[in-house]
């Protein structure tokens, strides 16, 4: 019954913060309703008995990706003017729920398959020593990997944004930073 | 009564859609990136879901996988997307069109 009520309350709550996300004009507002929607997500895995996966989920979306995106959105200034329009408001609707329907597809194949498990779930073992033993015994290769793309990922996204992360503007005069300005916009327009 | 494969499935489904209707409606490009964030996560709902009614780890440990993509993915695509607001002060999806057609 717990597990019921549980399950119905944080899936509520999961959907309305999505909805608001993807409705909102304020990207603020889209940002903490999505932190929000991940923490309330790990629920889920704590009620599927996959308490590392529910760690996991808040330290690695709410701690590390929102706080990414949080300082990400300090270099935007000029959130509120992007305009909302869609050219053809009814291909999104038909493409949306066609694709969705593609998904489901593809997810209800394996109920309908019904093989065996490869790696069997043991009673009186933790979820962690579990996952610990299937991952670095069956996947110690493709951890690895993942391993060598983040660090691959860090120095990318160091090297793309941290270009001309020398220049101070709160240290500037007013000239100084039009001139600058003036500078940047040329080269965008060579660019061009 | 107790919670089924299908209801969280269904769950599942649902947080896709919502996810899905975000990457084609918005044209702020940060929002793009909040629906793919939405989209895996409904992805991962569903995969340790089918992880804990068959008793197979192999559904948590591709969850695992995808948390990593995730936050490499981010990681890359806000440092392009910094680079493209340097570059033309905008992050509106239909200044990426280059091409006349």
């Amino acid at each position: 019954m717990f597990e019921v009520v549980a399950f119905y309350l944080f899936a509520f709550l999961t959907i309305a913060m999505f909805s608001v996300v993807v409705t909102t004009k304020n990207p603020l507002y889209a940002l903490s309703s999505l932190a929000a929607g991940m923490i309330f997500i790990s629920a889920f895995y704590f009620l599927l008995n996959a308490e590392f996966l529910g760690v996991v989920q808040i330290v690695v979306y709410t701690g590390a990706v929102m706080a990414l995106y949080a300082f990400g959105m300090m270099f935007f200034d000029s959130l509120n003017d992007v305009k909302e329009t869609v050219a053809n408001p009814k291909a999104v609707f038909v493409l949306t729920g066609a694709v969705a329907l593609l998904v489901v597809m593809i997810f209800a194949a394996p109920i309908v398959g019904n093989q065996l498990a490869y790696y069997p779930i043991h009673e009186g073992y933790g979820n962690i020593q579990e996952v610990g033993i299937v991952l670095f015994t069956k996947y110690l290769v493709p951890f690895e990997v993942a391993a060598v793309m983040l660090l691959v990922s860090m120095i990318g996204g160091i090297i793309l944004a941290g270009k001309k992360m020398d220049i101070s503007v709160t240290q500037m005069a007013e000239e100084e930073i039009d001139d600058n300005h003036r500078t940047d916009s040329e080269i965008a327009k060579d660019i061009k | 009564m107790s919670v089924t494969l299908n209801d969280y499935l269904v769950l599942s489904t649902i947080i896709f859609i919502i996810g899905l209707y975000g990457a084609m409606k918005r044209k702020n490009l940060l929002m793009l990136f909040f629906s793919t964030e939405i989209m895996l996560n409904a992805v991962n709902i569903g995969l340790a879901a089918i992880s804990k009614f068959h008793g197979d780890l192999t559904g948590q440990m591709f969850a695992f996988f995808i948390i990593a993509i995730a936050a490499s993915e981010v990681a890359v695509g806000l440092g392009l997307l910094i680079l493209w607001y340097k570059r033309h002060h905008t992050i509106d999806l239909d200044s990426l069109q280059s091409m006349k057609g």
